[in-house]
């Protein structure tokens, strides 16, 4: 036995942060979803909705998200390589960086500095910092591999891998810019190239930041909190390739019907229904996974989260590739349909499973087996699992509704509403969207609550390194 | 040959590359590795002392 322990200080460091940004992000998210009920909440120019907008996508996005899937990263590619994580001392300039970048896009962008790309707002000195962390994270996750005692490199860290090298890829080419000033820049591309480009991003920002990075946090806790091995691994494996051969190509279907040329929609349509097979191959492979384990659904309330996530990842597979249908897309571009869908990913999958490993990692950070209390994680998961439900029925029908009301025309060829009826009509439903964003926001809370009851008067822990299995089975 | 026909033949060795993996994957000789890769996170046992010698997983076969 080793007396050389694991890297659980910078792991620690994100979990903590994961839970602190989920709820900053998530109440801007609330304030901006009351700002579209009642107007007179847009009370200053730096807390109006156009600028508070990109600030809530971002800190759940990078923040929450970026902050969840640093810490099981760093957790699962050290536990499965059997050694300890590469270049500490970059690992922890990861952390104090990216909380860096956290910190500067909450001033720049409510003072109203912004590139104007979504999911790319941030300036450009801001855009080199998150690369100059991005490469770091890439030398301390590979060196890690590199510098592993198994033979295997386990799939879960395939699919680290493959995120942390696509959005390195994606920034480095959507945020080529010329600096005009220090806190403006204007886009290297120009015209319809430039929405390519930046929709070529932002889709696969969501495939493999909101998605492949994701399902590595899957194809670990879930086996681990399931405690039992992944459904199936050669499934896993093929799962990995599919959604690597076939992501790159399904951006067009965010440019349906614009200047984009008609046969790249085409083929961004057909991408996007392919994306079908691995999604729901990745989705089966996670939930088989408690096949004949299916009691501990009942008792474990951090498997009732991961498995949750994994139904509702899904769904929003099942609906994006729908919605990416010409005709479909049609009735639900542009309407609160593609809010809903958004938040069933983004609510459903990404939080719901990012909660449930933190669940698994914030007692094991500080040498217990379970949080301060599980009667607390099974509050949160059922009043974040009927926020959720509110807020995506409530989109569904306002959208729906919506692109009704915009396609609808009278006999002699005029519109039957015109757009602020349509506005309107929307009331109630954002009413009850915002219901749902305190429903979630208050699960987050407990979450705090709880993890502050955990940790408190606990020692950090460091668990030691051990020998791969072969070594000393 | 123009540039369009050098598109087509990158997609196409994609798509070839792709089955191969596919048929390698589900082939018998990678299922050896497979069943090792996947018993990975189970290796090991990752509470903490105190409560490690209670605990006993059931995927934990390996450790």
């Amino acid at each position: 036995m080793q007396s050389q322990t694991y890297n659980y200080k910078v792991v620690r460091q994100f979990a903590i942060m994961t839970v602190v940004w989920g709820i900053v992000g998530m109440l801007v998210g609330v304030i901006v979803a009351a700002q579209l009920v009642w107007p007179e909440l847009n009370v200053a120019e730096w807390l109006h909705f156009g600028r508070l907008r990109p600030l809530h996508t971002n800190a759940v996005i990078f923040a929450f998200g970026g902050c969840a899937l640093f810490a099981t990263s760093y957790y699962c590619v050290q536990r499965t390589c059997h050694t300890r994580l590469f270049a500490p001392g970059l690992a922890a300039f990861t952390f104090w960086g990216w909380q860096l970048v956290i910190l500067l896009a909450a001033i720049s962008l409510p003072l109203g500095f912004t590139s104007g790309k979504e999911y790319a707002e941030l300036e450009w000195p801001i855009d080199i910092l998150i690369t100059v962390v991005w490469v770091s994270y890439a030398v301390v996750f590979f060196g890690t591999i590199a510098t592993r005692k198994t033979t295997h490199i386990y799939v879960a860290n395939w699919f680290y891998g493959a995120f942390i090298l696509t959005v390195a890829l994606l920034h480095l080419v959507n945020s080529a810019e010329v600096p005009v000033t220090l806190t403006k820049s204007y886009s290297a591309y120009a015209g319809v190239q430039d929405a390519m480009i930046q929709w070529w991003y932002g889709h696969n920002a969501v495939g493999f930041f909101l998605t492949a990075g994701f399902l590595g946090m899957m194809y670990y806790f879930v086996p681990k909190q399931a405690g039992r091995p992944v459904y199936s691994y050669r499934l896993s494996v093929v799962h990995f390739w599919a959604l690597i051969f076939t992501y790159m190509w399904a951006g067009p279907h965010h440019l349906h019907f614009t200047a984009l040329p008609d046969w790249t929609q085409s083929v961004g349509m057909v991408f996007s229904l392919i994306l079908l097979a691995p999604s729901w191959g990745g989705m089966i492979n996670g939930i088989m996974t408690l096949s004949g384990a299916w009691h501990k659904l009942r008792t474990d309330p951090i498997l009732k989260f991961l498995i949750t996530s994994l139904s509702f990842y899904g769904m929003s597979t099942f609906e994006g590739p729908m919605m990416s249908i010409k005709t479909v897309n049609a009735l639900s571009h542009y309407t609160d349909w593609t809010v809903g869908h958004v938040h069933s990913g983004a609510l459903g999958w990404v939080a719901m499973v990012s909660i449930g490993a933190m669940y698994y990692l914030i007692p094991r950070m500080y040498g217990k087996t379970e949080m301060y209390s599980t009667k607390l994680i099974t509050a949160h998961f059922w009043i974040a699992t009927i926020g959720i439900v509110l807020y995506i029925a409530s989109m569904w029908i306002s959208g729906v509704m919506q692109g009704l009301m915009w396609r609808a025309t009278n006999p002699d060829g005029t519109l039957t509403y015109s757009f602020v009826e349509a506005v309107k009509a929307s009331y109630p439903f954002w009413t009850i969207r915002v219901l749902g964003g305190v429903l979630f926001l208050t699960g987050m809370l407990i979450m705090f609550y709880n993890m502050v009851k955990t940790i408190a008067g606990q020692k950090a822990y460091e668990a030691p390194v051990l020998a791969p299995a072969g070594a000393h089975a | 040959m123009d540039i369009n026909d050098a598109r087509t033949v990158v997609t196409v060795l994609g798509f070839v590359c792709f089955i191969c993996i596919s048929l390698w994957a589900y082939s018998g000789r990678a299922r050896k590795g497979f069943d090792e890769a996947a018993l990975l996170p189970f290796g090991e046992d990752d509470l903490p002392p105190s409560d490690s010698g209670r605990q006993t997983k059931e995927g934990n076969k390996n450790g």
